[in-house]
Order: C-alpha cells, then structure tokens, then sequence
C-alpha cells in the first residue's frame, strides 16, 4: 500500500500544535472578555485588554487557523496528488519555525511591540518570519503537486493555490514598513492610503486564510466522510472562479462613510453583495450533495459538524454582505455586532470544518479510532451552544446600542450620552463570557477526546481495507 | 485545462486576484494624500505628540476607541466635525480603529483641560463611574527616552528642534499621551464654525420648580458635570458652583455652548431642555438647603 510512503507524521505534529495555539486562542478570549466586564482585571502593563486581544487574534488566526490548515493540507496534497511530501526536512523545519514564529508574536505583543493593524498587529522582524514560514508551504505543497501522479487536480487543490498566492500578496503588501529599531516600524502608507490598504488586507486575509482553505477542507472531508462525490463539479468551478475573482473589491467595505473615496466604497459595497453568489454556490454545492444522503447527520458525527459548519458560513456571507450595504453599515458598525459577526464565522464556520477534519484524520494518522464518538457528540452540542450564546447576545446587544447611539429628541438632540449607551452593554457582556467559556468546555473535551485517542485507543485494524475502498481522491 | 495544468491555474488565479486589487487598492493612490485632498493646516505631530501617538498603538487603544466621525448626524452631533481625508497624511499607521467599546476620539483635541485627561487617565471610574476603561495611571512612573524620540522624527521625516528634543527629558510617557489627545482632531477650526449661536430671548420653562422636582435631575448632574465640578457643586478640575450667581440665560449659554478657551466642553447635543434641567438644578438645588 503506498499510504506508507506518505508523512504522516508532519500532519501528527501540526494537529497537535494547532490545537495547543487554539487552546490558548479561546482562553485567551475568555479573559478579555472578562476584562471588558471588570477593568480591575487588567493587571498593567502586560496583561491588559489592549494586549492581550491582539494575542486573542492572532494566535486564532495563526496559531489555530493556520495551524489546521498546515495540517489538512499537508495531508490532502499527499493524499490527492498519490505522492509523499516534495520534502520532508523543508516541512520539519517549518513546523519548529511555526512554533517559534507563534511564541515570538505572543512574547513581542505582551511587551507592547504592536502595530496596531488589526490581525497583523507583530511588528517587521515577525512579519518576516512569517513570510518565510509561507514560503516554506508554498513550496512544498507547490512541488508535491508538480510531481502528482493523478494528472486531475481536485477542487481542494485549487483553493489551496489560491490560498497560497493571495495571502502572500496580500500579507507582504500590508507589511510594508520603515523600522525605526527592532520593534518599531511606521506603516509605509499614510492616513486614508494605509486604512485602505489595510482593509484590503483584512478582508481578504479571511477570503484567503479563512474562507478558502477551510473550503479546500469541506471539499475533501464531505466527500470523504458520505461516501457519495460531490454534487455538481461544474457549479463547483464557477463558484472558485468568482470567489477569487470577487473577493479583493470588497475590503473598502470595512471603511464605509470614512474618509476613504466614495467610489472605492461603493465598489466594496456591489462586489460584497456579489459575492453572496460565489458563497453559495458552495454551501448549496455541499447541501446537493447530501441528496439521499441527510440521514448521516444522524448517524455521523463527522457529516454533523461539516455541514452546520458550511450552514454557518452560508448565514456568515449572508449577513456579511447586509452589513457591506452603506444604510445597515450606518447604523451597526462600530457595535458589538460587528464581533458577533465575525465569531459566527470562525467558531461556527472555520472551527467546525477544522473540528471535523480532525476528526477524520485522527484514525488515519494515528492507526486508532476516535476513543468516544459520545463526547465528540458532546463536544458538537457545547461548541455550537456555547457560539450561539456568544453571537446571539452581541447581535441584541449591537442593534440596542447603535439604536441608542441613533436615538434623538424632538428638538434634534441626542437623546443618550456615550456613557448611558455603554452601560446598557453590561448583562450581553456577561452573556457572551459565559458563551466564550461553554466553548472552552467543549474545545477541553475535544482536546481530552484526542489525548485518550492517542493514549488508548483501539487500533485502527482495517484501515488498508477502508483506504482502498476509499478510493485515491 | 486548467485542472490538469498547476502552472496555468496559479498565473490565473493571480490575474483574478490582481484585478480588484489594482483598481481598489492601488488606484486610489492617484488622489489620496495628493493635492486633491490637502487641507491647509494640517500640521506633524510634535516630538512628544508623536510619543504619545506611538503610546496609544503601544497599550492597542485603538482596540477600543475610533478616530474617525462619520457624516452622519448622530456621529457628528456626538463627536463633532465629520473626518476627512487631508487630516490623516501624518498618521502612520492610521488608527481609526473598528469598535467603539469606548467613544470615537478624532474630535477629542481641546474638548477638556489637561486636567481632566490626567484625571481620567489615572482613574477612569474616578470621572466616569461605570466605565469599563482600565486604569492608566502607571504610566506617570515611565520617563521618555529623548534620542529614540528624535530617531522616530528623523524616520518620519517631521520638522523638530533640538530644544524640543531638550524638553523632552523628565517628561514622562502620562505627559506623552496627554499631548497627542489634546491634538486629535483640531487641526482644522471645527469648534469655532460648529459654534451654535443662540437667537431669540431664552425663556426658563422650568421656572419656580420645586425641590423635589429639581431632586429628580440630580442624576442628569451627576453624569455630565460632578467629575468637573464635583458632587455638591464644590468644584475639582472647574470652578465650584455653589455661590455662583449667574443668570438663567448666561447659565444656559455657558452649558450650551461651553467656554473654548476656559475648557468647558458644549453640552449642546444634551438639547435644550435637558441643559434647562441643569441651569434650574444648578441654581436653585441648594439654595433651600444644605447638601
């Protein structure tokens, strides 16, 4: 069998080190959000909300985010190319410099060494680790697809390309900068150019880091995990297409009613409507595909958290979108919908996909079945619990405050001071801690689930049997 | 094809990235930061400006605050003059943030004393009591380091002497902060054009109200001017008020429209009627008995 010529044990590596990052990701957003509540929480000068939600960020997005992806996609490069890993030692050497690069950015951002640019907050020498880091993958994942034996290249391998060359286009334009020392630099752009430029970099590091990458995932682990193929290839070409076509207009969204030229607005705001098309051609893509085939939700565990992962991120490009829209924006920005917003996407959407992929791996990694499928049930039901908790409550909470933000007396004045509107915020606060710590308790049950796997858990005995049912792609 | 061909697919994907970006990322290069949005006025940050600017990245402030005032009449009643784009040249990064946990600061230049920010920023609660903002305080105890400061200047390329540079030693990173705040914003003459002039006699509505009465607006005091003027009007960081004897109409327009060059901020987006509140409750309250 040539499953044994394949690097598993690089995929080993990054599974186990990715969730070591979101572990900290999500304890870290549970004491942020408890700093939001108390102030007596902060303990100046390191353990602040203003440093330690940069470190909230970054270590979900790099850490956990990128963390999975090195994972998932090191394993479907092989497994959809039927070839090893171009190199080994390149792959070896990015999983130690991953580690490095990660703790290096929470060191530098607990000292205060920021930049102050939303999810590229590392300051030039971490920037440049990071590009190198990217540049390993690239080269890899690139090679090894050079060298593939299956001459048709799967949908996932396209989104994997996409993902490769927009974050590098985007990551080292928004990097620009002239250091000062070693940890300051000022942003090579100014004012109105370096806002938007940075949010054509924010929006589209979650096109290319969060939304096709786990896509990449979706589309190999759904099939993977039915048994049936993927409804429509065709619907799945035109959706690639547009996606990363659309995507890059739409950053100046984030900038709506700024200083930033009207047309450039305007533009974002069309293209984000748009791109509701490309986003669900994709979810419909992977719910056609459940033709027939809607009993595994009951039955599979795997096909539960893929597919109300991709539900999350139908509803996410859906409320995206109306936020994009220069009326809605008016009126919700700057609340605390805005976050509700952005973690239905990445514990909903982007967590799911990643939980799932996981999952699948584990017995083809670790020649052992899941030690308790019960407790990966039970962990599906506190993660989704614990996001709705967190979401739902910010999504009132937003829309009473920006309506108290907006409300005016009858002679033109406003009718609340900032401050009247800011305590109102209080008990959502608290509700979305509490859904910020339901969430933890399930990603602590995922991480004992896989510890006693990996300790105890029965051997995978057919797994040549099952590989070759499988198929190769 | 292009599924067979990884080479093909990669140039492809480039270009459709490419597109949108070219023209929504690079295109608008050609009118920001030109002649096309100059504004007259807008200055560098001075030496200990730009300390306390980098200050502000430094403890992520912009994690909670936002400096940009959009034209719409909710955020220009509440903050003042809408941003535009010739205000920001200087600013590298930008920071006008995404989240307004706490209030927008682009119009915040000039709006208290200097008193009223050492205050704040040492005790937050000490002003505004149900803030969640942290306390700064510790900042006081960091001293400035004057050559990284004259090093900054020299990479951003602002004008700076080395008197400036002199002063800058004993001053600490509190000062630094306080200085870039009072600068937010008032680089354009706002204030003075968003001055509301008041016509026609003004007419107490509340006149001769009782004292149980002028009781129930003690809360409206106490949010907008007991952290300036104290809890029994005995006077902090402005004058005490007890014993003052302006009349009603003065009162009202002092309120209204605040002092600029006293740093009494306008309390103009109250609406008259809770600004006749507080002239009746500041003048009246303690008159029949000792608080």
């Amino acid at each position: 069998m040539e499953s044994q010529n394949y690097n598993y044990a690089i995929v080993r590596s990054f599974v186990v080190w990715s969730v070591v990052w979101g572990l900290v990701a999500v304890l870290v957003g549970v004491i942020v959000s408890f700093q939001m509540i108390d102030p007596d929480l902060n303990f100046p000068p390191y353990l602040t909300f203003g440093r330690l939600r940069p470190i909230h960020t970054n270590a979900g997005i790099y850490g956990w985010g990128v963390g999975v992806i090195f994972a998932t996609f090191f394993y479907i490069v092989q497994r959809l190319c039927k070839v090893p890993l171009w190199s080994d030692k390149l792959a070896k050497f990015q999983l130690w410099f991953f580690n490095a690069t990660i703790i290096a950015s929470a060191v530098t951002l607990l000292m205060g060494y920021t930049t102050s640019k939303e999810y590229h907050e590392m300051e030039w020498p971490i920037d440049l680790m990071i590009i190198i880091l990217w540049v390993a993958f690239a080269i890899n994942i690139i090679m090894t697809i050079f060298k593939r034996k299956e001459e048709q290249m799967y949908i996932s391998l396209w989104y994997m390309m996409a993902a490769i060359i927009g974050v590098a286009i985007l990551f080292v334009t928004n990097s620009a900068a002239v250091p000062v020392s070693l940890f300051k630099s000022y942003s090579a752009y100014a004012g109105t150019n370096d806002a938007n430029v940075h949010w054509w970099f924010g929006h589209n590091a979650v096109a290319m880091a969060l939304t096709a990458p786990p896509l990449a995932m979706f589309y190999y682990f759904l099939p993977k995990s039915t048994g049936v193929p993927i409804y429509s290839h065709r619907l799945s070409i035109v959706a690639f297409w547009s996606l990363i076509f659309m995507y890059l207009w739409t950053g100046a969204h984030h900038l709506l009613w700024t200083p930033v030229p009207d047309w450039v607005q305007t533009l974002a705001m069309g293209f984000s409507v748009m791109l509701i098309a490309p986003s669900w051609g994709s979810v419909f893509n992977g719910y056609l595909s459940m033709n027939g085939q809607w009993h595994q939700m009951r039955e599979n565990y795997l096909v539960k958290y893929l597919i109300l992962g991709i539900t999350f991120y139908g509803l996410q490009t859906l409320q995206g979108p109306m936020q994009a829209v220069r009326t809605f924006s008016a009126f919700i920005h700057y609340t605390d919908w805005v976050p509700a917003h952005i973690h239905m996407g990445t514990m909903g959407w982007v967590s799911m996909i990643a939980f799932a992929s996981i999952y699948f791996l584990i017995p083809r990694i670790y020649g052992r079945e899941v030690y308790s499928i019960p407790l990966a049930n039970l962990q599906f039901w506190l993660i989704l619990i614990g996001q709705l908790i967190w979401s739902i409550s910010l999504w009132v909470a937003g829309v009473l405050q920006a309506g108290m933000w907006n409300a005016m007396n009858s002679d033109g004045s406003l009718t609340y001071t900032f401050m009247e509107t800011m305590v109102e915020m209080y008990p959502y606060w608290w509700a979305r801690a509490f859904g910020g710590l339901v969430y933890l308790l399930g990603l602590v049950i995922f991480i004992y689930n896989l510890y006693m796997t990996i300790g105890k858990g029965r051997p995978v005995i057919t797994q040549n049997a099952a590989v070759a049912a499988e198929g190769g792609a | 094809m292009w599924e067979k061909k990884p080479v093909l697919l990669l140039v492809l994907a480039t270009g459709a990235i490419l597109v949108g970006t070219i023209i929504t990322m690079v295109l608008p290069f050609a009118w920001v930061n030109t002649e096309a949005d100059r504004i007259e006025g807008v200055k560098p940050y001075t030496a200990l400006q730009q300390e306390g600017r980098d200050l502000y990245i430094r403890e992520g402030c912009n994690n909670c605050h936002t400096q940009t005032v959009r034209p719409l009449v909710s955020d220009v009643l509440r903050y003042g003059e809408y941003s535009k784009s010739g205000e920001f040249v200087y600013d590298r990064p930008f920071l006008w943030g995404s989240k307004r946990t706490g209030p927008d600061l682009a119009r915040l230049g000039g709006k208290y004393p200097d008193s009223w920010h050492y205050k704040h920023m040492e005790s937050p609660r000490s002003m505004v009591p149900r803030t969640n903002m942290p306390d700064y305080g510790w900042l006081s105890a960091n001293l400035l380091d004057p050559q990284m400061i004259q090093r900054k200047m020299e990479t951003l390329d602002f004008p700076y002497t080395a008197d400036e540079i002199a002063s800058l030693e004993g001053k600490n990173e509190m000062d630094a902060i306080v200085a870039y705040l009072q600068k937010l914003g008032s680089d354009i003459p706002w204030r003075e054009s968003a001055q509301t002039e008041i016509v026609g006699d003004l007419v107490n509505p509340y006149a001769g109200v009782d004292h149980g009465t002028l009781e129930t607006w003690e809360e409206l005091y106490s949010q907008n001017c007991s952290a300036c003027h104290g809890e029994h009007m005995e006077g902090v960081i402005g004058p005490a008020l007890i014993g003052e004897d302006y009349d009603e109409d003065v009162l009202f327009e002092i309120i209204y429209t605040g002092i600029a060059d006293g740093g009494m901020p306008s309390f103009s987006s109250l609406g008259t009627d809770k600004v006749w509140k507080l002239v009746n409750f500041i003048k009246y309250y303690n008159q029949d008995e000792n608080h």
